[in-house]
């Protein structure tokens, strides 16, 4: 059975998609012949010489008597390769509202452009949305070109002209073909009115796109829809059955995979993998719907999202988007308040800013706005209830798209794509740097060794940069006690103390695996609030964040005491020492733990680098 | 249906039913009180299967409802029965015939008199009754113009109609059941579905369907250009007479107003071949209720017809 191809198609009333859609479904022999029959009576009644095919797509009694289409249609047709589903939407004013509708789900964009009048305002219009909404291909049909007397000059002028303005613009894929609809001409058959076109027909083009590999495989995403739990137990087994529903939105989940949940932080592994009706799956990959079991016994409902320990989405109660408003009955303002759906997770969410409104025509910013009505769109600042776990929309069409409810009307008010957390502080804006994380030679990561004094942190992390250094990754050692002595030579031991000490020390880590650097952090770190917070930091900015808990017993660690602190503790002569007469707090869901039975400090690093090689391309 | 895991590429089938079984989780999990169509026709069996596969191991959560016209093929009416008791459902059929005798409607009179319509009145007050929030039913958009413009979840206000210029924008596969007491929401789970699909996907998974599906022997006459069965439904007009051939059934609707059409395909890979090669639509073909003008369906869909 061949893949499954979804095409949206943009173009005006008269630029002739409806037509050319019609002759697609004609010539590749999807119209029945009542269809067809029906199509020709209607055309004779209104004078037309041949069958209009455009009446095959103008499905509502409102369109057929004005002769426009009003909403987004869906049609099918399939070729001995592949199946397709256009999502036909119409031209008019109503024109963004249908095609975002349209362009969300859509493999393919169609862009018509009648070759008599060139690349307009609305080609423009419809190659910004194409790449607003992510659309991976573009297929850039010039119309009408049995009207220029299949000019390939014309066709060149208009091709060159749209990549020109197309530069502007994320356009991972972009096609020309000269067709005419009316004729057929490029349509299914190569047309011998233009043999200077050597390139496929419309339709082989599209039989031919390549799209398994515009998804997400490599970030694993999976939010929990429904939970699964039989209790039955006359059949026996059934009772203990407890399935995490959903629809995988990114990577690949295998049985024995460790796993993240969010929001809890609770780290457990995948123990199966089902398909729909109970079919047992080895490897289950974006796009399947699946049923999870996993390890233990953990909290997990609708709403959360599973992912891998290091490698998480950002979470934040407030994020940046752009928003397109789909409502003509209200419009969007700041500090207005709607109901948001993302993934399986329903908030309510306030609108803490209006960024700018663009001019999809121009692309101009109006930073002066102060709403947004119906087909416009703009940059928005959203704080919600509860946090969000996203993507950038960019990196994940899933996980980085929303939409706003009416609260009062429940009507669907907008369209969102998510760009990032919003980025804080008042007075200091954040400068993306000119080189991006992805052009570094190495991507680096944070590992962070929590544990008692003398449990053996620095002796494990000192052997990991060791060994990394000689296998040539850049790594650094941040080691608290060392620390101490100059970025941190102004704090004590108390709460607050130790509480900054962790957040100085993460934001350095940060800054080191953000340069690509492996950054290994030694520090008791005993209380788990700092630490997470470390660990989201971490995660607002998308970079791996390793816990490794040193779980050495305290007796055994008194007894090393390798620089005489539990017998000074003891005596009184320090207060607050972590085990003695402050608390440690272990880690809930470390990604690693290292006992004194993993042997040596070596080996203990043998057991980490294992670790590192997994999560590092 | 195994994926090829290399690519990590789903079959078309296995996205249609990836999709489908999407659908009916995020039903189950937001609204109150769901509940099925179940009429016994192809595309409810291929609905109620792909139910079972969602909530696996568990039964299906919610009831299914058949709109019994009373003029239903007895076959078809014995396949329900059979298949709810094999699935332990909890069959809840709401009955024309009620809303006759209790004068809500009045039955069309003649010999092409059909209780099709009418059963859009008996839909509404089955639902109202059992206070669904959300019903599922088996419309494909590719059966008809109006049903190509119908969203997923599709809203219906108190009275149960559909407004196709005021529909809610759907948008990945975020769904918006929202509503109020009193109104509620059709869902298609099989929206994206063809007929095509539907009948290779009952190969595959080898769904049992009411034998009226398959080529056999019957007794029709020749009317308006299709074939009607003879059934204690059906009558002669003036001039007609009851012909024996060999046919096999597109859709299942009412025997006052489904015909067959003449085929030799006795099993489920002879229909696929058929339908591969079909120039007429299963509705154009045998369904004269579309038939009545060319806006039938968008017309019976505004009242609130399925």
């Amino acid at each position: 059975m061949p893949a499954l191809l979804r095409i949206a198609t943009a173009g005006s009333v008269d630029d002739g998609k409806s037509t050319l859609i019609g002759r697609l479904l004609y010539d590749s022999k999807a119209i029945f012949e009542d269809q067809l029959a029906a199509v020709e009576v209607t055309s004779r009644a209104r004078g037309n010489d041949g069958p209009d095919l455009s009446l095959l797509t103008d499905g509502l009694r409102a369109e057929r008597e004005q002769g426009i289409t009003i909403d987004v249609a869906y049609r099918y047709f399939a070729t001995p390769k592949r199946k397709f589903i256009i999502a036909d939407t119409p031209g008019h004013i109503q024109y963004t509202r249908n095609m975002v509708t349209g362009a969300s789900t859509a493999d393919v964009g169609l862009i018509l452009i009648d070759a008599r009048n060139g690349v307009l305002e609305q080609s423009r219009r419809h190659a910004f949305l194409a790449s607003l909404l992510g659309i991976p291909h573009l297929v850039v049909c010039v119309n009408k070109m049995d009207l220029v007397g299949f000019s390939r000059e014309r066709f060149e002028e208009i091709r060159e002209e749209f990549r020109s303005f197309a530069m502007k613009l994320e356009v991972p894929d972009l096609t020309f073909v000269p067709v005419s609809a009316l004729t057929g001409d490029n349509v299914v058959q190569r047309s011998a009115a233009m043999p200077w076109y050597e390139h496929a027909s419309l339709l082989h083009l599209l039989e031919d796109i390549h799209v398994a590999s515009d998804r997400n495989l490599i970030d694993a995403r999976f939010p929990v829809q429904y939970v699964i739990r039989p209790r039955q137990t006359a059949d026996g087994g059934l009772h203990d059955f407890r399935g995490y529903a959903g629809t995988i939105a990114g990577g690949v989940f295998r049985p024995g995979d460790d796993v993240t949940v969010l929001p809890s932080g609770f780290t457990t592994t995948v123990s199966a993998v089902w398909g729909p009706g109970g079919r047992r799956i080895a490897e289950a990959f974006a796009g399947q719907a699946v049923t999870m079991e996993l390890a233990g016994q953990i909290d997990v409902g609708r709403g959360d999202l599973i992912c891998r320990p290091a490698n998480r989405p950002s979470s934040s109660q407030e994020l940046d988007a752009m928003v397109c408003w789909l409502s003509g009955e209200t419009a969007l303002t700041p500090n207005a308040r709607y109901t948001i759906q993302h993934t399986t997770r329903d908030t309510k969410a306030v609108v803490n800013g209006l960024e700018y409104r663009l001019d999809i025509n121009t692309l101009h910013r109006d930073e002066a706005a102060s709403s947004l009505s119906l087909n416009e769109i703009g940059r928005v600042k959203l704080r919600t209830h509860v946090p969000l776990h996203f993507d950038p929309y960019r990196r994940n069409r899933q996980t980085g798209s929303f939409i706003l409810v009416d609260e009062a009307t429940n009507s669907t008010l907008a369209a969102g794509m998510i760009l990032r957390p919003t980025q804080h502080d008042a007075n200091v804006t954040w400068h993306d740097g000119a080189v991006s994380r992805h052009e570094r030679a190495t991507r680096g990561l944070t590992v962070w060794l929590t544990g008692l004094s003398g449990s053996g942190k620095s002796s494990v992390a000192a052997e990991v940069e060791r060994k990394l250094v000689a296998s040539g990754r850049p790594a650094y050692l941040l080691d608290g006690d060392n620390l101490r002595h100059g970025l941190n030579a102004d704090l004590g031991f108390s709460a607050s103390g130790r509480a900054e000490n962790v957040r100085r020390v993460g934001e350095v880590a940060k800054l080191l695996a953000d340069a690509g650097v492996i950054a290994l952090v030694s520090l008791v770190s005993p209380y788990r609030g700092d630490r997470d917070k470390v660990r989201e930091s971490h995660a607002a900015v998308e970079l791996p964040f390793v816990e490794v808990f040193v779980d050495t017993p305290l007796e055994m660690c008194e007894a090393r005491d390798p620089k005489g602190l539990y017998a000074r503790a003891r005596a009184g002569q320090i207060i607050q020492f972590t085990g003695i007469d402050d608390p440690y707090e272990a880690p809930l869901s470390p990604n690693l733990v290292l006992r004194p039975s993993d042997g040596d400090p070596s080996a203990q690093a043998d057991l980490l680098l294992a670790l590192l090689e997994r999560l590092l391309p | 249906m195994t994926a090829t895991t290399t690519t990590y590429e789903q079959t078309q089938l296995e996205l249609l039913e990836a999709e489908s079984v999407h659908i009916f989780r995020e039903v189950s999990a937001t609204q109150e009180k769901p509940a099925l169509l179940f009429s016994g026709g192809k595309d409810s069996v291929v609905m109620l299967h792909l139910a079972a596969k969602a909530f696996w191991p568990s039964p299906i959560p919610f009831p299914v409802m058949h709109v019994d016209t009373g003029e239903n093929f007895d076959e078809v009416i014995a396949f329900r029965d059979q298949t709810v008791d094999r699935m332990g459902l909890n069959l809840i059929i709401a009955s024309v015939q009620d809303d006759i005798d209790a004068g809500r409607i009045v039955e069309e009179i003649g010999p092409r008199a059909s209780r099709n319509r009418l059963q859009t009145v008996t839909l509404l007050r089955g639902i109202a009754e059992n206070h669904f929030g959300a019903v599922f039913g088996g419309a494909r958009r590719d059966e008809e113009k109006a049903r190509a413009k119908e969203r997923v979840f599709s809203f219906r206000d108190e009275f149960g109609q559909w407004d196709p210029r005021n529909q809610r924008p759907e948008l990945w596969n975020l769904y918006n059941g929202r509503h109020r007491k009193g109104e509620h929401i059709r869902v298609f789970p099989l929206s994206n579905w063809t007929e095509l699909d539907i009948w290779s996907y009952i190969r595959d998974e080898d769904i049992a369907l009411p034998p009226l599906y398959y080529a056999h022997r019957r007794e029709v006459v020749e009317r308006d250009g299709m074939l009607l069965a003879n059934t204690r439904f059906t009558g002669l007009l003036a001039g007609e007479s009851w012909l024996e051939v060999t046919v096999r059934f597109r859709t299942v609707g009412d025997a006052t107003c489904t015909g067959c059409v003449e085929s030799t395909a006795a099993d489920a890979d002879a229909v696929v071949a058929e339908v591969a090669a079909a120039r007429i639509t299963e509705r154009g073909a045998t369904r004269a209720d579309d038939r009545i003008s060319e806006a039938g369906m968008e017309d019976r869909k505004k009242e609130g017809y399925f």
